[in-house]
């Protein structure tokens, strides 16, 4: 685990040290060329000082050397960095500074030159003077020069090892201060109990927690309505598997007490229609646990839908003969590319809750949409409540206009059904009258399989 | 003894309606909260079977609808939620007991007969005036120590009498809790079921208060 705290120090503490560092190259390259200037000029200064005093004649040259402030042999760190040689033309050596070397110090006649001379190298100027016929030659050693920057370098970095574990608590500790904010958080989240999804209070959030502090709350919002509806799924299901229990073991009983032989048969025809209701609650929830474990339908096969609808229409031959239904012999020639089995799957438990739906007859009526896209059913039952609409594809739902053999599951598993081919599925009311309108619209479905198609 | 039995399940109303007719209740069913709050206002029951999950809500808002309104009905919770936090909030909801799914239709009819009878304030099992004694659960009645047979009809109007000796009940008070919804009645049918009671408890058990309905004679 990383922690943002040892994440920001470092980074606060190295990019301190950079700035440090980088001022402190800067101090030493400006320092080092401001250095030699000035002890260029010192050097020159110095060279046309003892060349004016000797060519003034009046002082001879190891006077005039000593008479030179930094050429004379007074011990100081810094003065005695000067050395001087006076040479005649002719290339003898008239006089020398105490400190300088007995070599030559430079070999041009006159201007600045690098030397190295006894192992040491040297800066030197020269001058000539024609008039007195002596060349003076003033240098000092760079090793000393190089010390000079050096020192101050040293006095720069010196204090900053002191500074740099100060500044690195002052770091530390000011950040403690700043995330504290995100502790705080952590610690609401720390103590509450693992089923409260109450919001975090977003009060008092720093501005830059804020997001992390929203989508958390819209993660619990989230967590909390999957819960929520998983919890009335749950309600929904024992209701809708308990309840027909309660009424076979009442009838049962019932069956048993009754001396009336007609409450007797009566019972046990209750108990018949029970057992058929629990038999069709069963086989929608095997297909329900299939579809889940399903995912998306493998891609099945050309299907003609009106030749699916009459296998399933035949399958399930209303027993009340009041009912008709129709199928538009256009769907005969729609075909999809899609799931059998699954399609087959929507298409009955569609067809199903329309027959069951109107128990006092109607038309069924099976047509192709008109965009040519899908298919829609339409019945003539009691239609369903606007405000149950949204709810009917839920599981175990079961609306006011429910029906005896209905298990609540039958437009779940539709609604599930058409999701795994890729199709749409909507529910509505007709158009003023009585019914209900589904549509199964296969028209992104095409479209995304033509694409995949056209696509490399 | 009359019932509410809202249960939307048909099979299990069914069952219901003849199970508690059978221990002796007159059943009235609704399907639906609002089929529920209509038949709480037109009609006094003794209990309420209620199953809180319906198809247009909760029967919980039933129950706090009714007794928001100083309704005193005893309710009797049914339902497939039977963890112990849901039984829990039924109760403290103003239920008055509280059934899982499935239950036992002999446990069910008890559970019924006891809010019933705390309903009316009593808490002996057993109605006794004047020699008389019933038992509900057995819809058996003695008069003086012996047994004597009586329909369940009959049985149904000596208890609503013996329930508060003392009290005219009216004839129309007498077959609402006799009667159910459908049930045609007779318009003389309660003068029938006291005269054959008579006959079979004694001449003088029951008075005629002309007017106002009948009511048990106190013992001298």
């Amino acid at each position: 685990m990383t922690s943002l705290r040892k994440r920001l120090f470092l980074i606060l503490v190295a990019a301190t040290g950079a700035i440090w560092l980088s001022a402190v190259v800067w101090i030493y390259v400006g320092a080092k060329a401001e250095v030699e200037q000035v002890l260029d000029t010192r050097l020159q200064e110095a060279a046309r000082m003892v060349s004016s005093l000797v060519g003034s004649g009046e002082v001879a040259a190891s006077r005039a050397i000593a008479a030179v402030p930094g050429l004379s042999p007074e011990p100081a760190s810094y003065e005695r960095q000067l050395s001087c040689q006076v040479w005649s033309l002719d290339g003898r050596l008239v006089a020398r500074s105490s400190g300088a070397p007995d070599a030559r110090l430079a070999e041009n006649a006159s201007g600045f030159s690098d030397r190295v001379v006894e192992g040491e190298t040297w800066r030197v100027y020269a001058v000539e003077n024609v008039a007195t016929g002596v060349r003076v030659m003033v240098g000092d050693r760079l090793g000393l020069r190089e010390r000079l920057v050096a020192d101050l370098i040293k006095g720069l970095i010196a204090p900053a090892f002191l500074i740099v574990p100060l500044l690195g608590l002052l770091i530390w500790v000011s950040l403690g201060r700043g995330l504290r904010p995100l502790n705080a958080m952590a610690d609401q989240l720390q103590v509450r109990a693992a089923d409260d999804m109450s919001p975090i209070a977003v009060g008092n959030v720093p501005v830059e927690v804020m997001p992390l502090a929203r989508s958390l709350n819209a993660l619990f919002a989230k967590v909390e309505l999957a819960r929520r509806h998983e919890r009335d799924v749950t309600a929904f299901a024992a209701h809708e598997l308990r309840t027909p229990l309660a009424g076979l073991k009442t009838q049962a009983q019932i069956a048993i007490a009754a001396t009336d032989p007609a409450m007797k048969e009566g019972a046990l025809r209750q108990i018949l229609v029970s057992v058929d209701r629990t038999t069709r609650l069963v086989r929608q929830l095997l297909a329900i646990a299939k579809l889940d474990a399903h995912g998306v339908a493998p891609d099945g096969e050309q299907v003609i839908v009106g030749d699916l609808l009459d296998e399933i229409i035949a399958a399930l031959k209303p027993s009340n003969t009041a009912i008709q239904v129709d199928v538009e012999p256009a769907l005969h020639s729609f075909r999809v590319r899609a799931n059998r089995e699954i399609l087959s799957l929507a298409l009955r438990n569609l067809h199903e809750n329309a027959l069951q739906h109107m128990p006092g007859g109607g038309t069924v009526s099976w047509r192709l949409s008109l965009d040519g896209q899908g298919v829609i059913v339409e019945d003539e039952g009691p239609g369903i409540p606007d405000d149950e609409l949204p709810l009917v594809t839920q599981r175990f739902f079961r609306g006011r206009h429910k029906t005896v053999a209905g298990t609540g599951l039958g437009l779940a598993i539709v609604a599930i059904a058409i999701n795994r081919l890729s199709a749409r599925f909507s529910l509505q009311n007709r158009d003023g009258r009585r019914g209900v309108s589904a549509t199964i619209s296969f028209e992104e479905a095409r479209r995304a399989k033509e694409d995949a198609l056209a696509g490399p | 003894m009359r019932i509410l039995v809202v249960e939307d399940d048909p099979v299990l109303a069914n069952g219901l309606k003849i199970g508690l007719g059978l221990a002796g209740a007159t059943v009235d069913l609704a399907e639906t909260c609002a089929d529920a709050r209509a038949a709480l206002e037109t009609t006094a029951y003794d209990a309420v079977v209620l199953d809180v999950m319906l198809p247009d809500g909760s029967g919980l808002s039933v129950l706090k609808a009714m007794r928001s309104g100083k309704d005193r009905t005893p309710v009797l919770l049914l339902t497939a939620l039977d963890e112990v936090s849901d039984r829990i909030a039924g109760l403290d909801t103003g239920a008055d007991d509280y059934l899982g799914k499935p239950f036992d239709l002999d446990e069910l009819a008890a559970r019924v007969r006891a809010v019933a009878r705390r309903g009316t304030g009593r808490a002996e099992p057993c109605l006794s005036a004047g020699g008389i004694v019933l038992d509900p659960s057995q819809l058996a009645a003695t008069v003086g120590g012996t047994p004597v047979n009586l329909s369940r009809r009959e049985f149904a109007v000596l208890s609503a009498l013996m329930e508060r000796p003392g009290t005219i009940r009216s004839k129309s008070e007498i077959e609402d809790r006799l009667y159910g919804w459908q049930e045609e009645v007779e318009s003389n049918a309660i003068e029938v079921h006291i005269h054959n009671l008579r006959a079979k408890v004694g001449r003088d058990a029951i008075e005629t208060v002309r007017g106002l309905g009948y009511r048990m004679r106190p013992s001298a």
